[in-house]
């Protein structure tokens, strides 16, 4: 299943304009709230309408603006699954997943059945919405998509609403709820580990654009952009001046690093993540970092320290992360003398 | 105590009905239209949402014998319209029971109107979007899935509704007037009864109007109450 999306839209004080193509089957788009990665789905579904552009499905076209084509959310068979879930509250179990279904009626009922086994929800068929919890609303919204076949699966952030308990419960029950499906579903969130674990393919998104795109373990190794990087969840970036092709200057960091690899040209920013610091005891070495502690914070599976930078440039103090396991050697030998960047884990962001 | 009895033994029953039958017809009247024009406002942009509602809602806090004036001159066999109605359909608005409708119906279609906006203006519009991808028709989201979840509100406009013109008395009597057995509504009635000094009268036909209303009322509540208790909403 291919999907190409092509569509502008502009709002008082943003423009979407997002742009990309994907054959995968899982598809993630990662953004901050507010990037239009919403409007992005809604569009695909039929119930926003895009300004201008062109949206096609598998080779039909769906929507274009220059042929004055606008196939109604309707006809498009597309499910759409809402964060509320947007279950019917009037509506029982049995007649929500019904809802999308237009055979005749003792097929629909069979149908109905089906949905009911799979999806675990027996002996629920006459309960209302509002009885339910929240893992077996999840259940009776996707079995109401699923009911009808649908060609493409939207995923509108469906777990952010959640407690961590339960969010990690229902993410693994949907995506086992999903393996079997042959069509394209589309995630939206803001949550990298949530995009991480559903989509082969990532798109992440930044006021209104896609600013990368790409098979979502290379993105996350290697995110290209800041703001991508940000998005995946690094901590710390500095702005750089690049000294020839295998050094650098930290300018917020205050430090300078040397790296094997080749530094690209269009390098401006240099990102690290919090857990991939080295501390070191004793002598500086290289591509170091001189601990001197700004705070810190006590997590209950975590410690998290900030760190000044060596010129006081730097607006924000530089992050890290130590896990539970690692106390011990805090405990045994004090707080480091300095941090080390191991370069493999260093990220060139443009 | 005879004096009760006797009284209500040779009671005239038909502002009882009239009052009725009239409280009936334009609650239904007013069901359909206020939905609708409910509807039709929500999606109208604000400054002209703003204009239309300001409209609509302003039998509400007009005196109902300004409603009266106006209602007159509209459909007054000596003016236009009214001329139109009866040389073209042969309806007779003034002075007959149909005006006790209109009357009625112009005076308590504000209460339907602004409960069922507020109802639907509630509504999860998410609802309405799940309804379109899942391929429901536009009416079928919206007598399926938008009316039962407006349920609550759109029941309590339509008991206030039904209250309201059950007990107009302003524009009924400049409209339609108060006939004996054609026109006379319990309100008027009261005021008749009052004006010849018989309390006794007007105080059995309060008596049985706040019964009708308050019976009107605590039944509807149980409806709804009963439909609506497993509803949660957001």
């Amino acid at each position: 299943m291919t999907l190409s999306v092509n569509i502008r839209k502009s709002f008082p004080s943003f423009r979407l304009d997002v742009r990309f193509e994907s054959s995968a089957s899982r598809v993630g788009i990662l953004g901050a709230s507010g990037c239009g990665k919403s409007m992005t789905l809604k569009s695909i579904a039929g119930i926003e309408t895009p300004d201008e552009g062109k949206i096609v499905i598998q080779g039909n076209v769906m929507y274009d603006s220059e042929k004055k084509i606008h196939v109604k959310p309707q006809k498009r068979n597309i499910g759409y699954l809402f964060q509320n879930y947007a279950l019917f509250p009037t509506m029982t179990v049995a007649k929500n997943i019904e809802a999308g279904l237009r055979g005749p009626r003792q097929e629909n009922r069979e149908r109905v059945q089906e949905m009911i086994r799979a999806f675990r929800l027996e002996g629920m068929e006459e309960r209302l919405p509002g009885e339910l919890s929240g893992g077996q609303q999840q259940r009776v919204a996707l079995a109401r998509i699923m009911a009808y076949e649908p060609d493409v699966i939207l995923l509108d952030e469906p777990f952010s609403a959640l407690d961590e308990f339960l969010k990690d419960r229902l993410q693994q029950e949907l995506y086992d709820m999903l393996k079997d499906y042959q069509g394209t579903a589309i995630l939206v969130s803001h949550d990298r580990d949530e995009i991480y674990r559903f989509s082969e393919e990532l798109l992440i998104m930044h006021q209104g654009q896609v600013i990368t795109s790409g098979e979502t373990k290379k993105i996350f190794a290697d995110p290209g952009y800041k703001e991508a990087a940000r998005l995946t969840g690094c901590k710390n970036f500095s702005r750089i001046q690049r000294k020839g092709g295998h050094k650098l200057a930290a300018i917020d960091w205050g430090i300078e690093l040397q790296c094997a690899r080749e530094i690209p040209e269009e390098t401006a920013y240099i990102g690290f993540r919090a857990h991939e610091f080295l501390p070191i005891w004793g002598e500086r070495k290289q591509n170091c970092i001189k601990v001197r502690l700004a705070g810190s914070a006590d997590l209950p599976f975590e410690k998290n320290f900030y760190i000044l930078s060596e010129n006081g440039k730097g607006q924000e103090n530089i992050c890290w992360f130590l896990q539970k396991e690692q106390w011990g050697m805090l405990r045994e030998k004090g707080l480091p003398d300095y941090l080390q960047f191991p370069e493999e884990h260093l990220l060139f962001l443009s | 105590m005879e004096n009760i009895n006797d009284i209500i033994k040779s009671l005239d029953w038909s502002p009882l009905f009239i009052s009725i039958k009239t409280g009936i017809v334009a609650t239904v009247i007013c069901f359909f239209l206020g939905i609708f024009a409910a509807r039709k406002v929500i999606q109208m942009p604000a400054g002209k949402k703003a204009v239309i509602d300001g409209i609509l809602t302003l039998p509400m806090v007009l005196p109902p014998t300004v409603a009266g004036f106006f209602l007159l001159l509209l459909f007054s066999r000596r003016r236009p319209f009214g001329i139109f109605l009866y040389e073209n359909f042969d309806l007779k608005v003034v002075q007959t029971w149909l005006g006790c409708i209109i009357a009625a119906s112009v005076i308590a279609f504000p209460l339907m109107y602004r409960n069922a906006r507020a109802a639907f203006e509630q509504i999860d519009v998410n609802l309405v979007y799940a309804g379109r991808t899942l391929g429901m028709t536009e009416s079928k989201i919206f007598w399926k899935v938008v009316m039962p979840t407006a349920g609550p509100g759109i029941a309590s406009g339509t008991i206030l509704t039904f209250a309201r013109a059950l007990g107009e008395y302003g524009a009924t009597s400049m409209l339609a007037g108060n006939i004996p057995g054609k026109t006379g509504t319990i309100s008027q009635k009261i005021a008749m009864v009052i004006q010849d000094g018989d309390y006794l009268t007007a105080g059995i036909w309060v008596a049985i109007v706040m019964v009708i209303a308050l019976a009107a009322i605590i039944l509807m509540n149980l409806i709804s109450g009963k439909r609506m208790k497993n509803v949660k909403r957001w």
